[in-house]
């Protein structure tokens, strides 16, 4: 059986040219590796781009005279970025999946396997079986330039089978290789810089940008003629071998706990490479891909990837851009730390000024200070040159008179979560705007539209929720009350479009997205805690999601205060659904940052927690905590999804993705609840259909 | 470097040609710099001056002056200044452009030896490029109708072709059988400078991207025609004029290519232990009519030989550009030298070579450098070409290999 037809494979060519290059005796064979497109769509592999590659190496080899060498290198500003993962939900069968993994070894091992010696010139961006391509070939020269130098397959839920996990440990050692093929996909898909490359010993050679080819034929050149030696330092085997594998496999753990099957499996390919032949190794990578390729866990980890760089991009419900109005001004209600916050991006992204507010002077100076320092500390880590710096300073100020918010086009406030408060805060605002500028709120769980009831403009009116920590996660839930009118909105996309973060639109509900579902979540297994489930249990419940982390872990980053606020919101919203916990509350009361503390250097139950909750007498397993708790979520999420909060099932996804960071094996959450028959059992049904992020039925 | 002050006279500083390179030409029309872009074939040629010399500090180059005939796209810009920063050459090198039609890199090698000589620069580079199929010559031009109205410049001044014919016309025993000649000697000295090795060793390699085709590595000028013979060229036709005499068999083409060199006061040279591959002894540039720009040289070197001192008698080895083989005709005619002088462009000329237009100057002073080399009988050397709307350009070379001309 073969791999199911790619009917829209952009393919990638391999085009061979003859070179006559100076210091070489012969012919100099190079391939080309070209899609036909500039570098917003790099050149990938799928099935006919294996088989151009194949038919420019039967090329080569009939070529006569013989050539010297043979050279690969790719289009301006990119080598390869590796195997065209878009076909892969086409995929039904594990022997379709196998002959793919096979596909790639086969032509792959003909370049390995070439009589003459062969070089890769990655001219630039380089990632999975791109990187594979030139780990196949003799020598490496790398350019300065180049992007993306990464084996991202683990965090897509892959392995590097296209001879990865062989040679790349033979190459580097096998605790580097772990670093590059395990631990830096974990790591919110961390790439290599040129120079991290080199250093690791990835490339021979690193050579200007500007003239990278002619000086990586000359660098050939002197390989050939032997002037330029290349000396590689051989990879340590035996015990340290054992023990990168072994450190590997304990981050795994301590990360996912089993969660999701590849980067075990790149581990297990790892060791191998220590002794198998090349053969035998890549025999096991294709075994690895294909039981990989047929997991849920890589389904729903492509549709995660496809969100995250498509959806995120065109959020579901926006108005038309066009319609948004320019930003010159920024103002934020509120110096305390989330204010603050805000100030600073708003400054660093929209570079407009940016005027903070509050009611006494020792607040703002210590608002417009924090900006101020953060601002330092960026420049002092090189990340910000000193007029950057100088000019984003002046950008900041404070003002005790609203007065200053004259001529803001966007104000965005940020003071207590109380619905009266805010409301009085917009209506003075009023009084100082012009009839356009755009009132956001930072509110977490109060209503925009009844924020907006009593102003004389609520049109203006956009719920802006963000994440904390603000610098880090790259959710916004954009909020349309009922008054709100679409060229607010647009204003708000593209402000938030600015900001660099990814904006999903929300209808005017409790709480919005991932609040509502984080509360809903953390309420079920607290409630089992309140029932009597030992903490450890109850916390331990839901390791085997591979979450960033615990519940109660989750419950201390909140903060205890803010996570019973928001719990009575909800209380009061869906008072079946929601309660508010006792236990919670004299955890608050006693002025606890979490039940955990990490005093001794690792995380422990406070004895001072555990002797002040109470517990009941019905208490439940992990399994039975797990089931709660996912049940919750699929009830929530299809009641959400039946009132219209988001456009449709992919957004709440995306919404857990980017503002909670659940892992991509999850999908978010409803491939999960679908594929474990949570959501078949709660609501009859499940939120996509089967192949959409979960294998085709 | 002494700085005088204002109370001590001046002291004028010898100018030496440290060394040059050029890319290989190429052909315009669908040549093999089609999709490459002007810019990263001068960065290339300015990298490898730098590279070849790494006794030469960067930020001692004081300034980067590039011409380009048609300076638009990626010829515009201030093209010395990108040239140089995207060479990767400290932000403190400064750098301009230059334009003199065909005369614009030998323009920028004497704009910035007059700075050397007068003290206000220790080293700079000077080059040139065209890439006359991204930007054909005289591309957005706008010429004032008062050069017609007034009569200030026929029609004919502003193809060069026609001023070719003209130049037959003016010179009738210039006959296209005789320019047809020494076309076919020039081919036939690349042919056999490129055997012996002479043209090589002062090339860039240049990476040459294709869509269709994929990457490749121009090493060798695309331009010259080895197979050339009379007959073939005497049945090309001549497209400037029915029956006229001005064919592409007998000129230059329509070519792409970049070329520059580093100069430096003499005494910096020696401080920095740079090459010294010729001495520059004067320069001149001249006007004469636009409708007859080909005779341009003479003025120019009548010039240069008064401002030096010397006479035609005195020069060892010419490089004279051959726009078109009747205005290097011309110039020999004048002079009195024989068509087929060994003296005169060696290792034969644009005809073979290809002749992109700005470029050109620096290509000469390369090869009069190498035969300098060659020749230490050879006291003096001149490189001279004619210029559009009727200009010409000459240098006079010393040549340090000559006897005890090292100093």
């Amino acid at each position: 059986m073969t791999a199911p037809d790619f009917a829209d494979e952009v393919v990638t060519r391999a085009l061979v040219r003859y070179l006559d290059v100076p210091g070489i005796p012969g012919e100099f064979a190079l391939i080309t590796l070209d899609n036909g497109h500039d570098h917003t769509r790099p050149s990938t592999f799928g099935p006919a781009g294996l088989q151009s590659l194949s038919d420019a190496l039967d090329e080569i080899e009939a070529h006569r005279p013989k050539v010297a060498a043979v050279g690969v290198t790719g289009k301006p500003f990119v080598f390869a970025v590796g195997a065209d993962i878009t076909g892969v939900p086409l995929i039904a069968h594990r022997d379709q999946a196998l002959e793919i993994a096979r596909a790639g070894h086969r032509v792959y091992c003909r370049i390995k396997d070439l009589d003459v010696p062969t070089f890769a010139f990655v001219n630039g961006a380089v990632m999975g079986g791109g990187l594979e391509l030139a780990l196949h070939c003799d020598y490496r020269t790398l350019s300065s330039s180049a992007a993306a130098i990464a084996f991202p397959e683990c965090f897509l839920g892959l392995v590097p089978g296209w001879g990865g996990t062989q040679l790349l440990p033979n190459l580097i050692g096998p605790a580097n290789a772990v670093k590059v093929i395990v631990e830096n996909p974990l790591n919110q898909n961390k790439m290599l810089k040129p120079k991290e490359a080199v250093a690791l010993g990835i490339a021979d050679e690193l050579l200007d940008s500007a003239d990278f080819l002619v000086e990586s034929l000359r660098w050939a050149a002197k390989v050939l003629d032997g002037s330029t030696p290349v000396e590689r330092p051989a990879a340590e085997r035996g015990q340290a071998w054992q023990q990168a594998v072994a450190a590997g496999r304990g981050l795994v753990d301590a990360r996912l706990h089993g969660a999701a099957p590849a980067p075990y499996r790149a581990l297990d390919l790892i060791a191998l490479a220590e002794t198998a032949d090349f053969g035998a190794g890549t025999a096991a990578e294709d075994e690895a891909l294909a039981d990989l390729i047929m997991t849920d866990e890589l389904r729903s980890g492509l549709y995660s990837f496809d969100l995250v760089n498509k959806r995120a991009k065109r959020p579901a419900g926006a108005p038309d851009k066009s319609l948004a109005r320019k930003v010159t001004k920024v103002g934020i209600v509120g110096a305390g730390l989330m204010a603050s916050q805000l100030a600073l991006l708003f400054a660093r992204r929209l570079e407009v000024p940016v005027v903070l507010t509050d009611v006494d002077q020792a607040r703002i100076d210590k608002g417009v200070g924090y900006v101020h320092t953060e601002l330092d500390k960026q420049q002092a880590r090189g990340r910000l040159s000193p007029d950057k710096a100088n000019r984003l300073k002046a950008l900041v100020t404070g003002s005790l008179g609203k007065a200053a918010f004259a001529d803001a086009d966007f104000v965005i406030e940020a003071v207590f979560e109380e619905l009266s408060v805010k409301k009085a805060v917009f209506a003075e605002l009023e009084g100082y705007l012009s009839d356009e500028a755009i009132l956001a709120t930072n509110t977490s769980s109060l209503s925009i539209t009844e924020i907006a009831a009593d102003l004389r403009h609520p049109e203006r009116v956009v719920g802006f929720h963000f994440f904390n920590p603000v610098a880090v996660l790259p959710l916004l839930e954009i909020v349309r009350g009922t008054a709100t009118d679409d060229a607010s909105l647009a204003t708000a996309f593209a402000v938030a479009r600015t900001l660099k973060k990814s904006a999903v639109l929300v209808s005017d509900a409790p709480a919005f997205v991932v609040n509502r579902l984080l509360t809903r979540f953390l309420g079920e297994v607290t409630a089992a805690v309140d029932e009597g489930t030992p903490i450890e249990v109850a916390d331990r419940a839901l390791d085997p999601l591979g979450l960033p982390m615990s519940p109660f872990v989750l419950l201390a980053l909140v903060g205890p205060a803010v996570a019973l606020h928001v719990a009575g919101t909800m209380h009061a919203a869906f008072p079946d659904r929601y309660a508010v916990s006792d236990n919670l509350r004299r955890l608050v009361e006693a002025g606890k940052p979490g039940i955990y503390t990490w005093d001794t250097g690792s995380q422990q139950l406070d004895p001072e927690v555990a002797a002040l909750f109470q517990h009941g007498d019905s208490p439940s397993t992990e399994e039975q905590v797990r089931e709660r708790a996912l049940s919750a979520l699929a009830e929530e999420i299809g009641l959400m999804l039946e009132a219209g909060v988001v456009a449709e099932a992919a957004d709440i996804d995306l919404c857990m993705l980017l503002g909670a960071g659940w892992p991509f094996h999850l999908g978010g959450i409803t491939p999960y609840l679908d594929r474990t028959g949570i959501s078949e059992k709660v609501l009859g049904r499940r939120f996509t259909t089967p192949g959409v992020a979960s294998l085709p039925a | 470097m002494s700085v005088p002050s204002r109370r001590e006279p001046r002291h004028l500083r010898d100018v030496v040609f440290v060394d040059g390179a050029r890319t290989p030409f190429g052909k315009s029309s669908k040549g093999m710099y089609t999709e490459t872009r002007a810019d990263d074939m001068i960065v290339s040629v300015i990298r490898e001056l730098v590279r070849r010399h790494p006794q030469l500090p960067p930020d001692r180059i004081d300034d980067v002056a590039i011409a380009a005939a048609t300076q638009i796209g990626d010829q515009g810009l201030t093209l010395g200044r990108i040239a140089a920063i995207l060479a990767g050459l400290p932000r403190s090198v400064p750098g301009f452009s230059i334009d003199r039609m065909c005369a614009g890199a030998m323009t920028a090698v004497t704009s910035v030896s007059g700075s050397i000589a007068f003290g206000a620069y220790d080293v700079a580079i000077a080059g040139g490029v065209e890439h006359m199929g991204r930007h054909p010559m005289a591309e957005g031009a706008d010429p004032n109708p008062r050069f017609l109205a007034d009569n200030l410049v026929s029609l004919d001044a502003l193809s060069m072709g026609v001023t070719a014919e003209n130049l037959h016309d003016r010179f009738p025993q210039l006959t296209r059988d005789r320019a047809d000649r020494f076309a076919l000697r020039s081919q036939e000295k690349v042919a056999k400078a490129y055997a012996e090795g002479k043209i090589q060793p002062d090339l860039v390699p240049v990476a040459t991207r294709s869509a269709e085709a994929g990457w490749g590595l121009a090493s060798k000028d695309e331009p010259p025609r080895p197979g050339t013979t009379l007959e073939g060229l005497a049945e090309l036709r001549t497209p400037f004029r029915p029956h006229g005499r001005v064919t592409a068999g007998n000129a230059a083409g329509l070519n792409d290519g970049a070329t520059a060199c580093i100069m430096a006061a003499e005494g910096v040279a020696a401080e920095l232990e740079l090459p010294v591959r010729m001495r520059l002894v004067g320069y001149g540039f001249a006007g004469v009519e636009p409708e007859v720009m080909g005779v341009g040289p003479i003025p120019a070197t009548e010039r240069a030989l008064r401002s030096t001192g010397l006479s035609i008698d005195d020069i060892g080895l010419f490089e004279l550009n051959e726009a078109f083989a009747v205005q290097v005709l011309a110039f020999l005619d004048h002079y009195g030298i024989d068509d087929d002088d060994p003296r005169v462009n060696q290792y034969g000329g644009a005809i073979a070579f290809g002749h992109p237009l700005a470029s050109s100057g620096v290509r000469l002073m390369t090869q009069l450098a190498r035969q300098f080399a060659d020749h230490p009988e050879v006291r003096y050397g001149l490189t001279a070409m004619c210029v559009g709307l009727g200009q010409g350009g000459a240098v006079i070379w010393e040549n340090p290999h000559y006897e005890d001309g090292g100093r």
